[in-house]
């Protein structure tokens, strides 16, 4: 009997899906212990959860508890905000290239932070900068929205996107380029950048609430999004207010990436890399790639900024140097994949 | 009988464009209505907007009920509507494609459906006949079969209202006979079916009205055989027709220009 046969491949799938979340998780926890481990004092696995609660010698626990927590507590909240925003946009635009560095949010998002250091409004610690952070992201993705229309095609997607990161990042370099104090532009180029160093508590107590609504916001419409697998009309007849939807996504991914720019600096392609690595194994359900797509997110980021303590090298490699290395050919190997649609055939 | 969808001078405006004017309608649950019209006619528009897709001017009744008044999930639940083309845009098995037609029920996840959801799923595919390749991914189907799970999906909402829109566009004859019969079976259960075609012989087949558009207006409304009368056919669609009846049912094969 087929239907039968039906019931019992969502059984596997769903089991599967189980499985993959259960690894995730793991890996994800590995790499939180490594991440607390790694830096000049190196500290085994075991030390880490000693000094976590409170065990071990006065000094693994300031490292541990005080100099790493808070820059693994980011590597993991920014990162997984990345891969969630990336599965949320490619959900709401049905569309495998959307991300929100392809969007040129991180770069508005930078640019909103970096333009009010420069005027001197705010120093780096003051909620002023996540706030302007968030306000330019939103800015961002609701203007590529609006330019691309209902049914956007990934050409006009990627090059209104295009165009607004370079916008973003030209109106970044004429604020570096007009800011008369060098020291100002010394710490905004660095932070540019991309980097999880030295961040404290305060770091985070910055950031975190930002991302947490973000999360939240994207995940409380997380069923629209197979909705909208249908298109955005039967998505609508379905009872699913497309509109406010869009609205709402924007918001989220503003909330999370501005929150997480605010105090990381642009970090780019977790949010394109994050959703493609899940597909093979927990399939193209938009709203069930979402959490998998955030915990993959957490991963990357936490695996690049061990990876940039590790690495040898004459001075510190910026972690989100690192991630668009590795993402832009990933970005270019997926262009090739989507060539037919791109050329117009298919859209 | 008394109509269960009313609509009372519906116009709509489109991009500055009149796209329908002043088209007043009421039809009655338990029919099949085919809409026909020249392209262009407004008859995609005419379903928008009785499913409050489109904004229209005028009035529309759903039931007693005015359509402005009801909520969104509420107007989905009254209305299934299956548009053109039958998009899908992931790969998705199409057991999970049909269980949207839940989602206006408060299903929002195919995996956990109510005892009540899943009964409606399967009577749903039982129906299409899609019960088969319902662990297939949709874009691994045939283009018949991916238009049954199109229907599968609009059939689970289980509405009083079923708004398709070329349901039988690029499929073979058999496979056009077999989604028209299937709305030809819900209608007979007491819905109300209305379904935008191109093919009069199939309009004139299956449906008990016949409802003709023409730049935007109203032209003629009937039974087939009155509402494509031999006037109508000259004036909107500019043709003749070879006229038999057949087994009961009226006849209609376009035949040549005038």
């Amino acid at each position: 009997m087929s239907l039968q046969n039906a019931i019992v491949t969502a059984d596997i799938a769903s089991r599967r899906r189980v499985s993959v979340m259960a690894g995730l998780v793991a890996l994800v926890a590995l790499l939180v212990l490594l991440s607390l481990g790694i830096g000049p004092v190196r500290l085994s696995p075991l030390a880490v959860i000693d000094a976590l609660f409170g065990g071990g010698s006065d000094v693994a626990q300031v490292i541990v508890r005080e100099i790493r927590l808070p820059r693994t507590i980011l590597g993991f909240a920014i990162g997984a905000m990345l891969g969630l925003s990336g599965a949320a946009l490619q959900g709401l635009l049905r569309n495998p290239l959307a991300s929100p560095s392809l969007f040129g949010a991180p770069q508005s998002a930078a640019f909103g932070a970096v333009l009010v250091i420069a005027l001197g409004l705010a120093d780096v610690r003051s909620y002023a900068l996540p706030v302007a952070a968030i306000s330019a992201a939103f800015a961002s993705v609701f203007a590529l929205l609006a330019i691309a229309g209902r049914n956007a095609g990934l050409l006009i997607l990627i090059l209104a996107g295009l165009a607004i990161s370079s916008l973003a990042g030209a109106a970044t370099a004429l604020v570096m380029n007009l800011s008369s104090n060098p020291f100002a532009v010394l710490e905004i180029a660095f932070w540019l950048l991309g980097s999880l160093e030295d961040r404290s508590f305060r770091h985070v107590v910055l950031a975190l609430p930002f991302i947490a609504a973000g999360a939240i916001i994207l995940m409380s419409r997380r069923h629209a999004f197979r909705a909208l697998s249908l298109g955005e009309e039967t998505a609508q007849s379905l009872g699913v207010d497309v509109g406010r939807l869009r609205l709402m996504v924007i918001a989220g991914v503003a909330l999370g990436v501005g929150g997480g720019v605010a105090v990381s600096g642009t970090i780019g392609f977790i949010g394109l890399v994050a959703p493609h690595l899940m597909r093979p194994l927990i399939g193209h359900d938009p709203t069930r790639l979402l959490v998998p797509s955030a915990l993959t997110g957490a991963a990357l980021l936490l695996s690049a900024d061990i990876a940039v303590r590790i690495i040898p090298s004459t001075s510190d490699i910026k972690v989100g140097v690192l991630t668009s290395i590795i993402g832009v050919p990933f970005f270019l190997y997926l262009i090739m994949r989507e060539r037919r649609a791109l050329a117009g055939g298919v859209t | 009988m008394t109509a269960f969808l009313n609509a009372q001078s519906l116009s709509v405006t489109l991009a500055g464009r009149v796209v329908l004017r002043d088209v007043s309608l009421a039809l009655s649950a338990g029919h099949l209505v085919a809409l026909v019209g020249p392209n262009g006619a407004g008859k995609t528009t005419l379903l928008r907007a009785l499913a409050g897709l489109v904004p229209s001017e005028g009035a529309i009744h759903v039931g007693g009920d005015a359509l402005s008044s009801l909520s969104l999930r509420e107007r989905a639940r009254r209305f299934a509507y299956l548009p053109q083309g039958h998009i899908v845009h992931w790969p998705l098995p199409a057991r999970d494609i049909v269980a949207l037609g839940r989602y206006p029920h408060g299903a929002t996840d195919p995996a956990r459906l109510t005892p009540r959801d899943t009964e409606a799923v399967q009577r749903a595919m039982q129906a299409a006949d899609v019960t088969k390749f319902a662990a297939r991914r949709v874009t691994e189907l045939s283009g018949g079969e991916r238009s049954r799970v199109a229907l599968a999906r609009v059939l689970a909402v289980e509405a009083p209202v079923i708004l398709a829109d070329e349901p039988t566009n690029s499929l073979d004859p058999r496979h056009q006979l077999d989604v028209m019969k299937t709305l030809r079976t819900a209608a007979d259960q007491g819905r109300l079916v209305m379904v935008v075609t191109h093919d009069l012989g199939l309009a004139a087949r299956f449906a008990d009205t016949i409802v003709v558009l023409s730049e935007g207006r109203l032209v003629s409304l009937g039974a087939p055989a009155d509402a494509l009368s031999e006037q109508v056919m000259a004036e909107v669609f500019r043709i003749s027709a070879f006229r038999a009846e057949f087994q009961r049912e009226a006849v209609i094969v376009p035949w040549a220009e005038v």
